[in-house]
């Protein structure tokens, strides 16, 4: 995150991180959520469900801060993000430097 | 057959799940529901059962009453007490569910040519008596599911398959048209401004009398196509770039025009008896 | 402070068959009413407007009467019994809604006080043209429940009844009266309210995980979900599977929709009603019903008279139609007369049902009038001659 200026309580406070979960076969490629997320975190893939549509991607996921904006603007039911609660990305002066998460990087989810 | 996946970036990541939080509020047995991709109405009814949920009351409160066409089909998703009616005629059988059963939150989700046009006579009379019902009014400017024919919504000059020179009718401004009629709560959104969509679905629903949310939402299939405007994401964009709010504005100024800024907001929010509490109440 | 009068006004009255119609349907706990004036039917509507306060109920004067239709749909499915009156041209409006009460197989009474027509005719006389209109007035394959008082005080017996068949089978179950009958005045007995017997509605036993909303029992009736209670009841116009989510698709069809016709065609002896006087050594029968039956039981008197040996057949419920006893009847007698205030359409269904094997004689009245007897004589005779 940049910042004009470097907030003075900044170290307190820390973006919640996300994960996103997509349900494949309902995914018709529309890409709003590639659009509308915030954080760049998606992409259209060249993957495709039974029916042909190209799914989403996340190619920044550990840029996701769990704001379900994918979640509420998908017409399809077809994305969501969770929290994940250890794991914070806690940013520091300027530029986009990330942590490590404590319990390192999660197992890929089916 | 599945291609085999190609990564364009090694960092790309595609967390597979089967089901969605949205789930247990939607006939998941009917998913993938039947509106084209980058339709809008997915959207509006991601919007209401988000608001749903957020209402401190259980789902067996609220009842989904709509009519025919492509927005008609949204009581078929959601996983409430739902009724799919007869063209034009949600909001009548909405008000004999409401009177009937006052303690339910009756919510009309029809779109613009089933309340605007064949229910027109129904919408004008529900907003005069202040019924207690809240309707949702997706419009999106055509008939979709017929094929793409003029609305009463459609803007002057733009192209259906039965104004195929252009329109030359000037649209219903909805907002005025209820509120002139003694609507209690009325705003505009569009199928991109999810969240104030969610907060004026909750709004309208927990609000005594006749609520309005007119959600402006793309069709990429027929009005988009038709009108050579992209496909429903260049219609969001579109409203990205064209939408301005102006909460209270006077309903008679938010016309909307072909391609033309939309003002959107919550214009009107005033407290009125409803149809029973003066029926119950009696005169004198 | 008196207290309000109850549902039922136990007691000997003075009433016309409009009001008497809007008594019956409070009696058989009616407690929703949305309407519309027409003449001569209003007086049902201004009756209920009065008296449904008293009962806890609502009335509603809508907009229009498809909106009326919709609204007692709505209500009936709000969990109350629902009712709407009107006439010729309001029952034209009602056709379409009355399909969707009968694919979504929903409980409710619409009563047709019958005048002149076509069109707007003969707003204020009286008039029997509507009776094909009920059986086929919709669009789509169907079978209906309609009933037809002659009297002020069957308007009263007949609409709790209509309420009962309408709870029973799962539909909109239609009170053709006319103008005569909604107009005149007579002596109504309504009975202790013990006495009324009030259709409870067939709700199901299951729980909601368990519960399809268009699984049928043995008389291929589904029983009812209550809505707000879990159920996530879904209705829908459109062809539907068990579960009533749209299947627009043959198979479907096939499965869904002849049960509608079937739960009346193989249920029709038991929804079935009519009175008969002197059939059993009877040469000529002559069918009738609604306000011509009271011109034709006279007729049939003076016919006796004069040595001709007349049965007198009324029907209470004219659809579904007693096609067994008229094919009994038909092997019996040299011919039926049906006098009606149209120019020939319960007729039609008597001509279908004998095929041939008998006379059938129509007396038509082009509508404004009821019959003189001496005109239904006439039509025995051309059977006998």
């Amino acid at each position: 995150m940049r910042f004009w200026r470097t907030p003075l309580d900044q170290e307190k406070f820390n973006a919640p991180k996300g994960r996103i979960f997509i349900i494949v076969e309902r995914c018709k490629g529309c890409s709003f959520c590639v659009e509308y997320c915030p954080r760049g975190v998606l992409q259209i893939s060249d993957q495709f469900n039974k029916k042909g549509y190209h799914y989403p991607e996340a190619i920044k996921e550990d840029a996701c801060v769990d704001c379900n904006l994918c979640e509420s603007i998908c017409p399809e039911f077809a994305i969501y993000s969770d929290r994940i609660e250890e794991e914070a990305v806690s940013t520091s002066t300027g530029a986009d430097t990330k942590q490590e998460s404590i319990a390192g990087k999660e197992a890929e989810g089916e | 057959m599945s291609a085999s996946p190609t990564k364009t970036n090694s960092d790309a990541k595609v967390n597979k799940a089967t089901t969605h939080p949205k789930d247990r509020l939607l006939r998941q047995d009917r998913l993938p529901h039947i509106w084209c991709p980058t339709c809008g109405i997915g959207t509006c009814v991601s919007s209401f059962v988000e608001a749903i949920d957020e209402i401190d009351l259980p789902p067996e409160q609220f009842a989904v009453v709509s009519g025919i066409g492509c927005t008609g089909r949204v009581a078929g998703y959601v996983k409430l007490d739902s009724f799919h009616t007869t063209h034009g005629r949600a909001i009548p059988f909405a008000t004999g569910l409401h009177l009937t059963n006052p303690k339910q939150k009756v919510i009309v989700f029809s779109g613009d040519g089933d309340l605007v046009a064949i229910g027109g006579n129904h919408l004008i009379h529900a907003a005069r008596r202040n019924m207690d019902i809240t309707v949702i009014c997706v419009n999106n400017f055509i008939y979709g599911m017929t094929g793409g024919q003029l609305a009463p919504t459609t803007p002057h000059t733009a192209k259906t398959t039965t104004s195929p020179a252009g329109n030359t009718e000037f649209p219903f401004n909805v907002p005025h048209l209820v509120a002139s009629c003694g609507a209690t709560y009325v705003a505009r959104w569009t199928a991109l401004h999810v969240r104030r969509l969610k907060r004026a679905m909750i709004e309208a629903i927990m609000k005594p009398g006749f609520s309005l949310v007119e959600v402006i939402a793309p069709c990429s299939t027929l009005y988009a196509r038709k009108n050579r405007l992209g496909s429903g994401t260049d219609l969001m964009q579109f409203y990205h770039d064209n939408c301005e709010v102006q909460h209270n504005a006077n309903t008679a100024d938010v016309d909307i025009g072909f391609q033309n800024k939309i003002i959107i907001g919550k214009f009107v929010d005033i407290e009125k008896p409803t149809f029973l509490d003066r029926y119950n109440k009696g005169i004198g | 402070m008196s207290k309000a009068p109850g549902a039922v006004l136990t007691g000997e009255h003075f009433m016309n068959g409009d009001v008497a119609a809007a008594e019956g349907a409070l009696a058989a706990g009616c407690t929703f009413f949305a309407g519309y004036p027409i003449t001569p039917a209003t007086e049902v509507a201004e009756r209920m407007s009065k008296r449904l306060p008293d009962v806890g109920g609502v009335y509603i004067q809508m907009e229009d009467e498809i909106a009326s239709m919709c609204a007692i749909l709505g209500g009936s499915w709000g969990g109350r019994k629902s009712m709407t009156s009107t006439s010729g041209p309001g029952f034209s409006l009602m056709q379409e809604n009355i399909g969707l009460g009968i694919m979504t197989e929903t409980p409710c009474v619409v009563v047709n006080v019958q005048r002149g027509g076509p069109s707007t005719g003969l707003p204020t006389l009286v008039a029997q043209q509507d009776m094909m209109q009920a059986r086929w007035g919709s669009h789509g394959d169907y079978e209906i429940i309609a009933l037809s008082p002659n009297s002020p005080q069957e308007c009263f017996n007949l609409t709790i009844e209509a309420f009962k068949l309408s709870e029973t089978y799962r539909l909109p179950v239609l009170l053709m009266t006319d103008e005569v009958v909604g107009h005149m005045t007579e002596k109504v007995v309504i009975p202790a309210t013990s006495k009324i017997k009030q259709a409870k509605r067939r709700l199901t036993k299951k729980k909601p995980d368990k519960y399809l909303a268009y699984e049928h029992d043995k008389d291929l009736v589904p029983p009812m979900a209550e809505i707000g209670k879990g159920y996530n009841v879904h209705i829908t116009g459109l062809t539907h599977d068990e579960r009533g989510y749209p299947a627009v698709v043959a198979p479907v069809q096939k499965r869904m929709v002849p049960r509608l016709l079937d739960k009346i065609t193989q249920n029709a002896k038991a929804i079935s009603k009519f009175e008969e006087i002197n059939t059993d050594d009877a040469e000529v029968i002559v069918l009738c019903y609604g306000i011509t039956s009271r011109v034709a039981l006279k007729a049939t008197e003076m016919a006796r008279d004069k040595g001709i040996k007349v049965g007198f057949l009324r029907l209470q419920v004219v659809w579904p139609f007693p096609e067994w006893r008229i094919r009994e009847l038909a092997a019996q007698v040299k011919g039926f007369v049906v006098p009606e205030i149209n120019m020939g359409q319960v007729v039609l269904e008597v001509e279908r049902i004998v095929a041939g094997q008998t006379k059938t004689v129509l007396v038509p009245h082009p509508g404004g009038e009821v019959h003189d007897p001496e005109t239904i004589i006439a039509g025995i005779e051309e059977v006998i001659k």
